[in-house]
């Protein structure tokens, strides 16, 4: 008994020891700390930027080669006005009515104006490039991602029903509205469109449809 | 029986765990983010669905102001033993009979943000040490007809590394004839491919609504 009794104060006397470890104060460590967390949040950038491709057709280098020919009865004309406004005809303009301009038909950027507009034009494609992306999703056709990225492109290629938009920028239009026209054409998966240089008569339609007075130096080449 | 005095101790906190959160949160914020590069104008970019990240190396990006101030700003390539940025600024000065200094190579180098100086003040402006002076400097970089220095940056870029991929980062009330002209000059140098660096927002459409 008495034994196991001093084997125990000893036990108690090595625990003594170990009970008081060097405490380290940990306080400027966490002020330090903090003002590290502080200065990263302050000068980082979370997200970063995204971006939108786009390929521009190339210049033609021979001022008389001829440009390319699109069939007339698919072409929508999508013109940047002023003030955030979307005009646009379908069609094109043929040198004998030059002094018979067609209307122009004012939208906007909302769901229900140039959305509603290219996808009702668009319905059959993207219909096909919805089906397609909902078939991936049930798992009924299994494709990492980069083959549906090129399967939906196949898709717009391959599409013979869809509007060709010709995308043209009135002079006081801005870059946000170039921006989310091309958005919009994403969005709506427009399988052709381009950007094209605004031409006279055009500015003219856009002038005669916002009601500004032509300056007198317009750009009438 | 003599009173056992209780020492009046303060109440001691236990700061470890905290010490152990603030490293995770700490590691997590240098690993994750990016540092923000200064800019000479606060750009605001339009949205768009677009959900590509920007490329990190070879990159040449051409900010476009609301005042139409045209700055540009290229990566040193993929490892910075390349020098892209001194050389095209060397290929640059020679064009305009213009020596650099070693210095100032370092310091064009070094710089981390979009410059918008013209040519000829370059050298004053990498002379100049503090940030605040060297905002003076910042004009835009000309593009008339006369003295289109940006299709001069685009092509030297281009002969230096010609791999560069051309990012056009605009603000939303950047007028669209300046955009245009900036495009017009980079697809004369054979540039015919622009990432817009836009900003990601959301969009849903219901083709159902439509077919009513």
């Amino acid at each position: 008994m008495a034994e196991i009794i001093q084997e125990e104060k000893g036990k108690g006397g090595k625990h003594r020891g170990k009970k008081h470890p060097p405490h380290i104060d940990m306080t400027p460590m966490v002020d330090l700390m903090c003002l590290l967390i502080i200065f990263f949040m302050l000068t980082s950038a979370m997200a970063k930027a995204k971006v939108m491709e786009i390929t521009l057709p190339e210049k033609l280098k021979d001022p008389n080669a001829e440009p390319p020919k699109i069939s007339a009865s698919r072409t929508l004309n999508i013109i940047l006005g002023p003030d955030n406004k979307i005009y646009w005809y379908p069609g094109t303009v043929k040198p004998e009515d030059y002094n018979n301009l067609p209307p122009l038909t004012e939208t906007d950027f909302s769901a229900k104006g140039i959305r509603q507009l290219l996808l009702e034009r668009n319905i059959a494609l993207s219909r096909k490039i919805e089906e397609f992306k909902n078939e991936v999703l049930q798992g009924k056709i299994v494709l990492n991602p980069d083959s549906v990225q090129s399967g939906i492109r196949k898709l717009k290629k391959d599409d013979d029903t869809g509007p060709i938009v010709l995308i043209k920028a009135y002079k006081d239009s801005n870059y946000g509205n170039f921006v989310d026209i091309l958005d919009e054409m994403n969005i709506c998966g427009v399988a052709h469109y381009m950007l094209v240089d605004i031409t006279w008569y055009e500015n003219k339609m856009v002038e005669a449809a916002a009601g500004i007075t032509p300056a007198p130096d317009a750009s009438k080449k | 029986m003599p009173k056992i005095k209780l020492p009046t101790k303060s109440p001691k906190i236990d700061m470890t765990p905290m010490v152990d959160l603030f490293s995770v949160i700490l590691i997590f914020l240098m690993l994750t983010t990016t540092m923000r590069q200064p800019e000479p104008e606060q750009i605001d970019t339009p949205f768009s669905i677009s959900e590509k990240p920007t490329p990190d190396f070879n990159v040449l990006t051409v900010l476009i102001g609301k005042d139409d101030k045209i700055f540009l700003n290229f990566d040193n390539g993929p490892d910075t033993l390349l020098k892209f940025r001194p050389k095209i600024l060397a290929a640059m000065g020679e064009r305009y009979n213009i020596q650099f200094t070693d210095k100032e190579l370092r310091e064009f180098e070094k710089y981390p943000s979009g410059i918008g100086v013209p040519i000829l003040k370059m050298k004053d402006f990498l002379n100049t040490k503090s940030s605040k002076d060297r905002a003076v400097f910042q004009t835009g970089i000309p593009v008339d007809s006369t003295d289109n220095q940006l299709a001069l940056w685009v092509l030297f870029a281009r002969q230096v590394n010609p791999n560069i991929q051309a990012c056009i980062k605009g603000d939303t009330k950047t007028d669209f004839p300046i955009v245009k002209k900036v495009l017009d000059i980079m697809q004369e140098k054979n540039m015919n491919k622009f990432n817009l660096i836009t900003s990601l927002e959301a969009a849903k459409i219901n083709l159902e609504e439509i077919q009513k």
